[in-house]
């Protein structure tokens, strides 16, 4: 084997090939940004100062225009109907509209906590131009049966708004791979790595239940129309 | 000018700031060194990670909204008894006999809603920009926790209003705690000091929203933005810098700095 001789240069015509030593438990990070750095003491200072002051104005101009809701004493005799849980919970209390308290109180916001906590960890960035080169190759099979079971549960369990961003997500992942897409979108949708979408689906999916949750859901969790029917 | 002149230099400022006026780059940093304060800051940052896309300053709101929170807070528990019914008549009297009464629980309410929010936002720009990369997986971790730590601190002041929203809100989200199997009975009984929500409910909550969650929070919060100084800064969008990197790397015609070797040379220089 003849011996290897390293010569650096950018030129890619000059020398062809390219070959990085990378250790295995070493972090990939640019050592060298070639940045520009400046003193933090009057710039991040006066930028936090002002973000500080901008925040206490808004703020101060929401509370003269707004008051927070006051309703009358607790009685634990009288139940409001419906009685809805503060709107970052209302996700959940929607799922609790489809699943059994198990389920959608316990099992999936621990899935959700666990899920997000251990996104570091995972090397999810398939980057997707691999990932159509044979139709129907492994990860693309893979991620059929992934959806398929989990639409699957989610007809059994009438979860329609989930279903949709799930189905929907889908096609976007699969589309590039079929062959009617135009150039321009394919290029475009396969730039976005797999991680990106999972997390894009599990926004999606928050989003939709929340504003379900806040805005459509009335008396015995009943189904309503807020320009209709008013916000509960 | 010259009030600032008389202020700033004489023995007695000089021996509380020891640097002098932050003219030169040395007292800049030592300003920055110096004061117990601003330590937790680097001397120095990259000009790149100003900008607006960089973090939008999402980390930096919420931080800046946990402290109005804490000073609006401190404000209310003057006027706070955690006791059935006297907390629903403080919140009478904080709407008709305290001045500015109403005003005050509104920046405590609306800056609430927005922490969650923009913490929830924060997370999103963390995860779009590829900021969790290592060496910064376990700052991550950290920061899911002081989400469910903001997420608990706004639950447990829900109740404190004792209405019939903070009443039912609580009562709803301690149902769900008891589908939890065989742990869940007991632990809402041990969130709620009983079996229903009562005088008990109300004083642990209020201990957890005003001594143990906040005391949680800040700790996090230490732990937080250290690493991130210790992992070099805030990190931006680690895609945009790799792809800098490469096209800077590629290109000869380019030198370090991003600026053409023509430009360099002074060629095309009027």
């Amino acid at each position: 084997m003849k011996p290897c001789i390293l010569v650096e240069d950018s030129d890619a015509k000059a020398v062809p090939k390219r070959i990085a030593l990378i250790r295995r438990e070493a972090p990939a990070r640019l050592l060298d940004h070639g940045d520009e750095f400046v003193p933090s003491a009057p710039h991040l200072l006066m930028q936090e100062i002002i973000v500080l002051q901008a925040c206490i104005v808004l703020l101060a101009i929401v509370s003269l225009l707004f008051d927070a809701p006051l309703e009358g004493i607790a009685d634990p005799y009288h139940t409001p109907n419906p009685a809805k849980a503060p709107w970052y919970f209302l996700g959940l209390q929607e799922l609790l509209h489809y699943f059994p308290p198990v389920v959608a109180g316990v099992l999936l916001p621990f899935l959700a906590v666990v899920g997000v906590a251990v996104v570091p960890y995972f090397r999810m960035n398939v980057e997707v131009s691999g990932f159509y080169e044979a139709p129907w190759k492994r990860p693309l099979a893979l991620l059929t049966i992934l959806t398929a079971g989990i639409s699957a549960l989610l007809v059994v369990y009438h979860v329609w708004p989930v279903l949709i961003p799930t189905v929907v997500v889908y096609v976007l992942v699969v589309l590039p791979a079929l062959a009617f897409c135009p150039a321009g979108l394919s290029r475009r949708l396969s730039a976005i790595p797999m991680s990106d979408w999972i997390m894009s689906w599990f926004v999606a999916v928050v989003t939709i239940l929340t504003t379900i949750g806040v805005f459509f859901r009335g008396p015995g969790w009943s189904w309503i129309w807020p320009w209709k029917d008013g916000i509960y | 000018m010259d009030l600032m002149r008389m202020v700033t230099v004489n023995r007695v400022w000089r021996s509380i700031v020891r640097h002098g006026v932050i003219a030169t780059n040395r007292n800049r940093a030592m300003l920055v060194m110096e004061n117990v304060f601003l330590h937790l800051h680097s001397v120095k940052v990259r000009r790149r990670n100003l900008e607006l896309s960089s973090t939008y300053y999402l980390g930096g709101i919420s931080l800046i909204l946990f402290l109005l929170l804490t000073l609006t807070g401190l404000y209310l528990m003057l006027y706070y008894h955690p006791s059935v019914p006297q907390a629903y008549d403080d919140m009478k009297e904080l709407q008709f006999a305290v001045s500015n009464g109403v005003f005050l629980r509104n920046m405590h309410r609306w800056a609430a809603h927005a922490m969650v929010f923009v913490v929830f936002l924060h997370m999103l720009r963390v995860f779009y920009h590829r900021a969790y990369r290592p060496p910064r997986e376990f700052n991550w971790v950290v920061g899911v926790i002081l989400l469910l730590l903001t997420l608990l601190l706004s639950y447990t002041g829900y109740l404190l209003p004792w209405d019939q929203l903070a009443f039912w809100g609580v009562s709803v989200g301690t149902n769900m705690v008891q589908a939890m199997p065989g742990v869940g009975p007991r632990l809402r009984f041990l969130l709620l000091g009983g079996n229903i929500v009562g005088d008990n409910a109300l004083i642990r909550f209020y201990v957890l929203h005003c001594v143990l969650l906040p005391l949680g929070l800040t700790a996090g919060v230490a732990v937080h933005l250290w690493r991130v100084r210790k992992d070099g800064g805030v990190a931006g969008s680690v895609h945009r810098q790799a792809f800098q990197a490469a096209r800077r790397a590629a290109d000869p015609r380019r030198g370090r700095n991003g600026r053409r070797a023509s430009e360099d040379r002074g060629e095309g220089a009027p």
